[in-house]
This record gives structure tokens, C-alpha cells and sequence, in this order.
């Protein structure tokens, strides 16, 4: 039974951080790299507001708004003038803010561990779920959040003006333009939406377990999560998501823990050999370099 | 032809020789004899971190150039460079642990092992382009840094894998002035095989490939082929340096090999220039002084003592900024710069552009 909860948990962790690389990628093509950065910058703001502000629900509204706020700037003042350049260079150039964040993020909170939960004066209890199992309450929300996250995205994408305006410039964005989308605002608000979504992911991880430079970690072992449902898919992020947890789990517990690092390429791996355009993503082909 | 004419006025080829020739002007002969004095003499006269620092250069010019050739001519993009060094290195560490083999096993072993993850590594571009490739030459990182990981724990060498100075004929190589002539005799090897390697056939195959696939496979060009070519020469390349850079070290880690090595070996080669093996030199030279010329910077700044911790963690920051302004503001790297500062003093008084270039 704690198996279960252990994939359902990791599962939830990978799925609502891949979020973040399908929305950017289904809206702009751009592979974000930063993002396993961009989620831990995220979680260091509430560090940040925590020991700031007051009143503890305060501080969370106000790190969720500033984290949507620095996706909407990496739009505007970096990856906007990238559009238009040839795609290794955008994504090499959120390389290069994943490391200055990484930098940044050293000087400012060093290299020791943070616990925003204690500065916000939050405890963590562990509930007992029937069957013997432990979940403790942070990674309950975990889940919630993350079935929250996906179905508020469903419905935007499908039934709000917004949404159905990043869907179109996802598929055509010469049409999408030509009927008066402004792309620049559109491909603004997908950035901002994957640094909310990750942010969110950081901050629930940080005020579970604690938080440190390795938390880029995680993030980038979403990634194998994202391409193996398929990078164009949000149905695709949460079944691969789910696929990859599992096998991590499975092959931690029964196999050798010192692999949980490498389970998610190897599962990548295999991906790309068999299906490279993930289970639920469209076949397409890609530029040269 | 297979390269561009010199830019200097009057000079033409009258005879295929002159196609084959290294240096094809007295002034490139003399810049390259000028520039091969400076190298010999440099040991002689710089102090030893100077002369570390030359060293590091130079082993880091191998990888560049190697990078460059996959990347930059044949178009295949890898973040898994820092895997194939790591692959050399270890290679080198274990037969040199296990088996206490000599320098001329070890590192022709490293190049062996280096070709055969090549084509590991290059059986994906078959199928994949572009990011996807990138993607699983990334995740073929993690496996090759894993397997590291895993030796190290399981023969107890936890910390790293420690290694004798080498002998060569006879002569045990530890100063850092013998070291700095081996490097420099590998960057020259590096460098006249990748020029060698653009002129011939597999070069002019790489250059179609890179601009377009299709057209090449139509021009009759065995694009897998020359693909898996492409990934198993600069593979092997890449692992003969890592080799060296573990015998020089002394010391084999798999902390060394982390994803931050991969990027920076992919930073060498957009700083240095695309498509350009120039390029790669003045990336690795520029990368491999970046973190120095950070940390003397802010020693030289006021309250450098309260200042010393937070070293590391400029680095990256700057590291990351100087990335993304080459990126945004000069994609064609330094030597995009070097062009334009030489076409104004070769059109000068005229202050036209150059054709072509915007």
C-alpha cells in the first residue's frame, strides 16, 4: 500500500512539474530547460516572502503571484527576443538562465537547506490512510494541487477566450497571427502559467521536505516525464509522469535505490527508441540545428 | 572548392596543390610561426599557474574542437559532451587500477571506448533531430555518469580513483612543463585532424548533412553513415581528452562530470563561434579563464575578504549572463567579432560592409 502512495506522490510531484515543459513547449516550441531552476527560484521566494510578511497565507499568495510575474519577465526580456532564432539557440539560452539562476540563487540564500515551513510556522502531520500506509499532509496537497492544476488547465485550455487562443498558436502560429492573437502576450502568458505551475510544485516539495540547490534535481527529472507522454500533450505529462514515478519506485524498492537517478532517462531512453514523440504526443518533425 | 579563399587581395589558386596547402599567404605562414614560437617559449616563461592555466586550455581546446566538429559542422547537437570526457577518464583510472596498464594501453583504450559510446550516442540521431537528440544524448549523460558513480562505490574508492604520473619512454612525465608539451602536441593533433577531417570527403558530408538533410541524401550522401561517423571520431576524441585530463590531474572523480561541464563545452563553441574550429580554440580559452578572470575581479574589488565565499556563485551567475548576451547580441561568438573588426580594416577608408553579412 505505501508503494502506491510513494508513486502516486512522485507521481504527482513529476506530472505538476512537467506541466510547466508541455505548456511551453505545445505554445512555442521551445524546449525549457530552465524550468527545474525556474520551479526552485519559485520555491526560494517563499523562503523569501515567509521571513518577510506576517501572516503565513499572505506570504504563499504573494510568492504563487511573484514566481507568475518572473515567467512573464523571462518572457519579455529573454526568450522574446529569441523567437524567430534558430531553435537550439532558445534553448540553450534557458540553459544559460537555469545556471544564472542557479548562481543567483546561491548568493542570495547560500548553499544551506531552508525549511519555509518552520518560518511560516506550519506543521506537517503524518495521516494514516487505511491499508497501513503514511502520507504526510504536504504531499496529500501535493496531489490535490496537482488534480487541481490539470483540470483548472483542461478547462481554460478548452473553454476560455485565452486558452483557446494559446491552443491556436500552438498549432499555426502565421495563422493565429493573422486573426489578430497577439502571439508576444499569448507565448508571455504560457510562460507565466509554467513558472506558477513548477513554482507551486517547489514550494508544496520545499515546505514538505526542505529545500536546497538539489531540488534542480527534480526538476529536471520531470523533463523524461513531459517527452514520455508526449511534450505536446498535458494528458501526456500526467501518465508519464505516473509511468515514470512508477519505475522509479518499482526499481528503488525491488531493484537498486542508487538507480533513482537514472531511472527516468533510461525510461527517456526507451522512449525516444520506440516512440520518440511520446505516448499521447503528435508525430512531427523537428528543425535542423 | 573547400574553403574560402584568404582575404587578401591578389591571391588565387593556380594549382590543385595550392587547394592542399596549410597556410597559403606569407602573412598566415608568418602568423603561424609567430604564434608557434609564442606556444614553445610560453613554459619558459610563465609562472606555474600561468603555465596551469595554459595546460587547462589546451585540454579543453580538445574537447572544444571535437564538440565543434559534431555540433558546429555536422549539425548533430549533444549535451552529453561531459559524459564522453567522464567515459575516457574512468576508462583511463580503471585499467590503470585494476590492471596498472601504461600510458600508450590506457589512452588509446580511453579513444576505443570513446569511439564505441560514439555510436551509442549517434544510433539515436538516426531517428531523432534536433532537441530530441539533444534530449537523449543528455540522458546517455546521466547513464555514463551513473555507471562511474556506481564503480566508485563498489570498489571503494569513494572519493576517486587516484592514478600514477605516466611513463613515457622511460621517463616518468610529472613537471607541468613535460605536461604542457604532451597537451599542446594533443591540441595539434586535435586541431590537424579536425582540418584534415573538414577537407575530406567526410567533412564536405557533414556540411551538406548540417544544411540539409534531404538535399544530401539526394546528392547520394550515406547520411547515417557519415552521421555515426561524425558522433564515433569526435567521441573518441573527446574521451582521448578526458583521458588526459585524468593522467594530468592524477586524480579521477565522477563529481568532475557533472551537467555544468556539458554546458560549458557547449558555451566554448557558441562564444568561440559556430561552425568555425578558430572558434573553438577562442571558446575554450575564453571559457576554460572566465571562472580566473571572475575571481580576480573580486579580489581586486573592495572587501574582497568578505567577498571570497560567494566566488563560485558569481561564476555561475556571470557565466550564465555572458552566455545569454553571446546568445542574444553576437550569435556568431568571438569570432563574428574578429570578422568585423577584420573587414573594416580590410575595406577601409571605405566604410561598406562585406556582402552577405549584416
Amino acid at each position: 500500500m505505501q508503494f502506491v502512495v510513494n508513486v502516486a506522490v512522485l507521481g504527482a510531484i513529476y506530472a505538476l512539474i512537467a506541466c510547466g515543459y508541455v505548456l511551453v513547449y505545445r505554445v512555442s516550441r521551445v524546449l525549457n530547460l530552465a524550468h527545474g531552476e525556474l520551479m526552485m527560484l519559485g520555491a526560494y521566494l517563499l523562503v523569501a516572502t515567509a521571513s518577510g510578511i506576517g501572516s503565513p497565507w499572505a506570504a504563499l499568495g504573494f510568492a504563487v503571484a511573484l514566481s507568475l510575474a518572473v515567467g512573464v519577465l523571462v518572457y519579455l526580456f529573454l526568450m522574446r527576443r529569441m523567437t524567430g532564432e534558430m531553435v537550439l539557440a532558445a534553448v540553450l539560452s534557458t540553459v544559460a538562465l537555469g545556471i544564472m539562476i542557479r548562481g543567483v540563487v546561491l548568493l542570495v540564500w547560500t548553499a544551506s537547506p531552508q525549511y519555509p515551513r518552520a518560518a511560516l510556522g506550519w506543521d506537517n502531520p503524518s495521516l494514516a490512510l487505511p491499508g497501513g500506509a503514511n502520507i504526510s499532509f504536504f504531499s496529500a496537497l501535493l496531489i490535490g494541487v496537482t488534480a487541481v492544476v490539470y483540470a483548472g488547465l483542461f478547462v481554460f485550455l478548452r473553454h476560455s477566450r485565452w486558452g483557446m487562443r494559446m491552443r491556436a498558436a500552438g498549432q499555426n502560429p502565421l495563422l493565429a497571427a493573422q486573426r489578430g492573437i497577439n502571439l508576444h502576450a499569448v507565448f508571455a502568458l504560457a510562460w507565466g502559467l509554467a513558472t506558477f505551475t513548477g513554482a507551486m510544485a517547489g514550494m508544496l516539495i520545499a515546505l514538505d521536505s526542505g529545500l536546497d540547490a538539489t531540488m534542480v534535481m527534480i526538476g529536471l527529472k520531470a523533463f523524461p516525464a513531459a517527452l514520455v507522454g508526449g511534450l505536446d500533450s498535458l494528458v501526456g505529462a500526467l501518465a508519464g509522469g505516473l509511468l515514470v514515478a512508477l519505475v522509479e519506485v518499482g526499481v528503488i524498492r525491488f531493484v537498486d535505490p542508487l538507480l533513482a537517478d537514472v531511472v527516468p532517462f533510461l525510461v527517456l531512453v526507451a522512449m525516444l527508441v520506440i516512440r520518440p514523440w511520446g505516448l499521447f504526443g503528435t508525430r512531427e518533425e523537428l528543425d535542423r540545428v | 572548392m573547400s574553403k574560402p579563399l584568404p582575404h587578401v587581395s591578389g591571391c588565387m589558386r593556380l594549382s590543385y596543390g595550392d587547394e592542399f596547402r596549410l597556410f597559403e599567404t606569407r602573412i598566415s605562414r608568418l602568423a603561424a610561426f609567430g604564434f608557434a614560437v609564442v606556444l614553445a617559449m610560453l613554459p619558459f616563461v610563465a609562472s606555474p599557474f600561468v603555465l596551469d592555466l595554459a595546460t587547462q586550455v589546451l585540454l579543453a581546446s580538445i574537447g572544444a574542437l571535437a564538440l565543434m566538429l559534431l555540433t558546429g559542422f555536422a549539425g548533430q547537437v549533444s549535451l552529453g559532451h561531459a559524459g564522453l570526457l567522464a567515459a575516457g577518464a574512468f576508462t583511463t583510472g580503471i585499467l590503470f587500477r585494476e590492471f596498472a596498464l601504461p600510458f600508450w594501453v590506457t589512452v588509446p583504450a580511453a579513444g576505443l571506448v570513446g569511439g564505441l559510446l560514439g555510436l551509442v550516442f549517434g544510433l539515436p540521431s538516426l531517428r531523432l533531430r534536433g532537441l530530441y537528440l539533444a534530449v537523449s544524448t543528455l540522458a546517455l549523460h546521466f547513464v555514463v555518469v551513473y555507471l562511474g558513480a556506481e564503480y566508485e562505490t563498489r570498489r571503494g574508492f569513494s572519493t576517486g580513483i587516484l592514478i600514477d604520473p605516466p611513463r613515457l619512454f622511460g621517463h616518468e612525465i610529472y613537471a607541468p612543463r613535460e605536461w604542457y608539451f604532451i597537451l599542446l602536441a594533443a591540441a595539434l593533433a586535435a586541431l590537424w585532424i579536425s582540418f584534415n577531417l573538414l577537407r575530406s570527403r567526410s567533412g564536405r558530408a557533414w556540411r551538406a548533412i548540417r544544411a540539409n538533410e534531404t538535399v544530401a541524401a539526394a546528392l547520394g550522401i550515406r547520411v547515417a553513415r557519415h552521421k555515426l561517423y561524425a558522433f564515433v571520431i569526435t567521441s573518441a576524441m573527446t574521451a582521448v581528452a578526458g583521458a588526459l585530463f585524468a593522467l594530468y590531474r592524477g586524480f579521477v572523480s565522477i563529481e568532475a562530470f557533472s551537467l555544468y561541464l556539458s554546458i560549458q563545452y557547449v558555451a566554448m563553441i557558441i562564444i568561440g563561434g559556430m561552425g568555425s574550429l578558430a572558434g573553438a580554440l577562442l571558446g575554450a580559452l575564453f571559457v576554460t579563464l572566465f571562472p580566473y578572470g571572475i575571481e580576480a575581479t573580486m579580489a581586486a574589488l573592495p572587501g574582497a575578504g568578505r567577498l571570497a565565499g560567494d566566488v563560485f556563485a558569481v561564476n555561475q551567475a556571470a557565466f550564465g549572463v555572458v552566455m545569454i548576451l553571446f546568445l542574444v547580441f553576437e550569435p556568431e561568438g568571438l569570432m563574428g567579432i574578429w570578422r568585423r573588426v577584420r573587414d573594416w580594416f580590410v575595406l577601409w577608408p571605405f566604410r561598406a560592409r562585406l556582402p552577405g553579412r549584416g
